[in-house]
């Protein structure tokens, strides 16, 4: 029986550290900062798919109203990280990777920007854009990936393994092979991408920008315009969402640095929310074929897990869309194959469970039918085929609670109500069905630094370089710190967004907590130590006490062994003579190092759905998600992020689908009104659930992910729930009536 | 619509017919510009409008093409507003105009002369939380808390229009606000709350 009570209630104690300014507006995202004298631009984009610009003319836009100045391959100053080779003839180290914004003709994909037209005001600058006209030499382009990949010499290799024997589940007495594709994908977090660049003088740069890592950011501009990385500030005080979009630099970003110098005056450029549908990457499209093979008690025999995915005409992208299937279950045999195929389209990246998410939508969809045809219970086939050895590396895992996420979430989801039979269980007229799928995502901890201020009033500031797209970095650290230190969370603040706090790192790849929380950590460890020295030091009634006889707790330094000797953070500092203490301290990440264990976050997601007899309507009831992703540092903001995984699984499983006319490569539905987000109604009752339990090697503080792990898996137990209830298996995302066969004219 | 246009060609037709109809939108005086030969950009009107803005008055010049939305974000500073799509279609940019929600980025700002606005800004009174802003905390209803002023007006609708009985009732009115974080559980929670506690909203 497992502890249903950790189904979290929401705790008053836990409350998100910035949704005052949250709720009250008060928040500022990269756009609106109020800057004087700021101009607007706006991207003038190609009309065809692939070629180049025979002709520009800006001259109409040039005379319009406001226009300052329009910036294309004609006039576009020389930018150093442009260049391959530097000013001293040798290989450029630091050039721009990807579309380099305004500085050829070249035209790599259809509403690919080609002129940048800035104004004094939005309005000016969004009438101009219109007066630009380009002619073009076009050029035969591929944008249809299924056409594509067929055709295996555009395929480019990303690397094949192979532990055991090939292809051995062929050879296995019960096996299953079938092909599994998913469509494009885009983040588009409600905020729009914006930069606003900010020259002073020919040398230095502030730039308010929406990025996942300031530090990062900070480096890859100051690299493209040569200059040094002090002289370059990135501010990012909010991130009104990115889910991967944040990770890198896009065009618009060099652009309005362009801008600015060459206006001598603050640019902001704006993306429309039809170029956040190609602008600032996307989930690549995928081809998949996997194989899985038992024995007749459910014992995995082989799995070959084979996958395309697109990349662009310009630079490649691949992600970990097979890894999973390496290691996830006991398995001697396992070999997989991945290939990228570049299409005429812009580059994709890394979006919310990256690779995983549709690697482990087949995997987990391949071993359901493998489950019916074994008749064996989904669940149990999978308890069957559990390890706590990682079959890949070899080495154990340094936590992994998986079999308590599966008892929690069959219990509360009432898997004992599920029929083994598909199509069989009918409620209220509709049928039901039940199914489940997992995920797993790499677990480590990086480098980062925090400055802690300890003020004389008790009040206790950290500060790092880092930004925060929603999950709530400031919340949990203040956690990590109330902990570390004792003190009330209220007292706890922690400063981000700007690049010229502490280096911290990006937030990514469901690190943040276990990077930045092992630095707070440490930072307040030193600062209690350095608390017990100077009351040993400067206060006589101590004198006699070592460090570690000493404690620290609600603002008072005092010793563990008699009751009466204590003194507070306040007097210490007034006997002292100092207003506060300032100590950084930096934790260093070990990724890359030697290791005794292998880390994951794992999650487990279990579905009801009904489905309606007649129409094949899809209506999820019910969802518990469970996450083993070690101590759980902030409940509430750990148990939103859990939330928005399903959410967004939902968008994967039933609704979200990038369309593209490959007669022109344009993109169909580049806006919300045809590309199709979860909404309000379509959310069920979302039950969370944590194992909860330290991870006693992977940092200072036991916590790891959950980012990634809340996406990872859930459109396949969608898809297992509509097989359970249809008996009709579709493996082409999204999932709708009409591919299970129903409202066929 | 800021150029003229005119051709035989089929495109030349259409967009004669829209410069027609912004050309009713234009004053007088501009009309004269306006050659059939070649493209023309045209001055932009400003127009003066007088608005209550979160109980203050305000008396504006506007560029007659700006949207209320941007008008509040660029022009006024009072950035709690959303710009989400620009096209109607997500929610983040809702406020109450006379107390009816509206989707400020498809509202022209000259078309709300003599209108009472209310913004996210103005729903607290000082450090004083509004009821739902109160429970958008308690019920962590947001996480990057971009489309969180838009839901918060929304909502505030919702219980004042008497359409928050039900959890299905409040979701269906609250439709047209996307949150891509994926809060909406806790979003309708916290409405469920308020309208339960009975506190006037």
């Amino acid at each position: 029986m497992s502890d249903l009570n950790k189904f979290f209630k929401m705790d008053a104690d836990d409350d998100r550290a910035d949704g005052f300014e949250k709720v009250t507006g008060r928040a500022k995202y990269t756009a609106e900062h109020q800057i004087p004298n700021l101009a607007y631009g706006l991207f003038v984009c190609s009309t065809i798919a692939k070629g180049s610009i025979k002709n520009l003319d800006d001259s109409l836009a040039l005379k319009a109203n406001g226009v300052l100045d329009v910036i294309s391959f004609k006039n576009c100053p020389n930018i150093p990280g442009y260049n391959s080779i530097t000013a001293d003839g040798k290989k450029n180290n630091f050039e721009w990777r990807g579309l380099k914004v305004l500085n050829d003709n070249k035209v790599w994909f259809f509403g690919q920007p080609i002129a940048l037209v800035i104004a004094d005001s939005f309005e000016n600058a969004t009438d101009a854009v219109k007066l630009v006209k380009a002619d073009y030499e076009k050029e035969d382009f591929e944008t249809d990936f299924n056409k594509a990949r067929s055709d295996e010499s555009k395929l480019k290799s990303a690397g094949t393994y192979k532990r055991g024997n090939d292809k051995a589940y062929k050879t296995a007495p019960v096996f299953i092979e079938a092909e599994y594709t998913t469509p494009i994908e885009v983040h588009n977090p409600m905020e729009m991408h914006a930069s606003i660049a900010v020259w002073d003088g020919d040398d230095k740069l502030t730039l308010y920008d929406k990025t996942q890592g300031p530090k990062s950011t900070q480096s890859t501009i100051a690299r493209t315009f040569g200059l040094p990385e002090k002289n370059v500030r990135v501010i990012t005080e909010y991130v009104g969402g990115a889910f991967g979009s944040g990770l890198r630099s896009w065009p618009h970003v060099p652009a309005a640095c362009i801008a600015a110098k060459k206006l001598n005056r603050p640019v902001k450029v704006l993306l429309t929310r039809p170029q956040m549908f190609s602008l600032v990457g996307y989930r690549p499209q995928s081809w998949q074929k996997i194989g899985v093979g038992a024995d007749g008690s459910g014992k995995l025999i082989g799995i070959s897990h084979t996958a395309i995915s697109n990349t662009s005409g310009y630079e490649d992208y691949r992600e970990g869309i097979v890894d999973v299937s390496r290691f996830l279950y006991a398995c001697e045999n396992v070999d997989t194959d991945y290939k990228i195929l570049p299409l005429d389209l812009s580059t994709p990246t890394w979006m919310r469970g990256p690779g995983e998410v549709t690697g482990c939508y087949a995997l987990e969809c391949a071993l359901d039918e493998l489950s019916y045809k074994l008749k064996i219970d989904p669940v149990e086939l999978r308890i069957k085929n559990y390890t706590d050895i990682n079959p890949e590396n070899k080495m154990p895992w340094s936590g992994k609670n998986l079999k308590e996420c599966y008892e929690a979430g069959k219990e509360k989801i009432g898997w004992k109500n599920r029929s083994a039979i598909p199509g069989k269980l009918k409620e209220n007229g509709m049928l039901v069905g039940y199914g489940m799928g997992g995920g797993v995502f790499g677990a480590g901890k990086g480098n980062a630094t925090v400055k802690a201020i300890l003020k004389a009033d008790g009040n206790l500031i950290l500060q790092s370089a880092v930004s925060d797209m929603g999950p709530g970095t400031t919340t949990a650290m203040a956690k990590v710190a109330a902990e570390a230190m004792q003190m009330p969370i209220a007292k706890i603040k922690f400063m981000l967004g700007d690049s010229d706090l502490p280096p911290g790192p990006t937030q990514g790849g469901s690190a943040t907590t276990s990077t930045l929380g092992s630095a707070v950590h440490l930072v307040c460890e030193s600062l209690k130590q350095n608390l017990k020295e100077s009351v040993i030091q400067n206060i006589p009634s101590f004198k006699n006490y070592t460090t570690s006889d000493l404690d620290v707790k609600n603002e008072n330094i005092f010793s563990t062994k008699e009751n009466n000797i204590s003194i507070s953070i306040a007097e210490l500092m007034k006997a002292v003579g100092k207003n506060s203490i300032e100590i950084t301290k930096e934790s260093a990440g070990n990724y890359g190092q030697p290791r005794k264990y292998t880390s994951n976050s794992f999650s487990v997601h279990f579905v009801k759905v009904h489905v309606h007899p007649k129409t094949g309507a899809i209506q999820l009831q019910h969802v518990v998600t469970t996450g083993d992703a070690g101590k759980i540092i902030s409940e509430n903001t750990a148990r939103s992020q859990m939330l928005g995984g399903v959410v967004g699984g939902i968008g994967m499983a039933l609704k979200e689908e990038l369309k593209i006319d490959h007669k022109t490569g344009e993109i169909m539905n580049a806006s919300f009104g045809t590309y199709h987000l979860p909404l309000h109604t379509d959310i069920p009752l979302i039950d969370v659930w944590f194992v909860n339990k330290p991870d006693p090697y992977i940092n200072e503080i036991g916590a790891k992910g959950v980012g990634e792990i809340a996406l990872i898996g859930f459109a396949a137990a969608v898809a297992n729930a509509i097989f359970n209830a249809t008996g009709k298996r579709v493996r082409d995302l999204p999932i709708t009536a009409e591919k299970l066969g129903f409202n066929k004219a | 619509m800021q150029t003229i246009k005119v051709d035989e060609s089929r495109r030349g037709f259409l967009k004669k017919s829209s410069a027609i109809a912004a050309l009713c939108l234009t004053p007088p005086i501009f009309l004269k510009a306006i050659s059939f030969s070649k493209i023309i950009p045209l001055p932009i009107a400003k127009e003066k409008l007088q608005l209550e803005i979160n109980g203050k008055p305000y008396d504006l010049e506007v560029d007659a093409r700006t949207s209320l939305l941007d008008m509040l974000r660029e022009q006024l500073g009072l950035t709690g507003t959303k710009k989400g799509c620009d096209m109607g279609q997500c929610g983040a940019c809702i406020v109450h105009v006379n107390g009816k929600v509206v989707n400020s980025c498809l509202s022209l700002a000259i078309d709300n002369n003599g209108n009472k606005i209310t913004t996210i800004e103005g729903l607290a009174n000082g450090d004083q939380l509004h009821p739902i802003q109160e429970a958008f905390i308690k019920h962590d209803a947001m996480q990057c808390g971009y489309c969180t002023p838009g839901q918060i007006m929304s909502a505030v609708a919702c219980i004042r229009e008497g359409q928050a009985n039900t959890r299905e009732n409040i979701k269906d009115f609250m439709e047209g606000n996307i949150c891509r974080c994926g809060s909406y559980q806790n979003i309708i929670d916290a409405i469920i709350e308020v309208k339960k506690s009975g506190k006037i909203v």
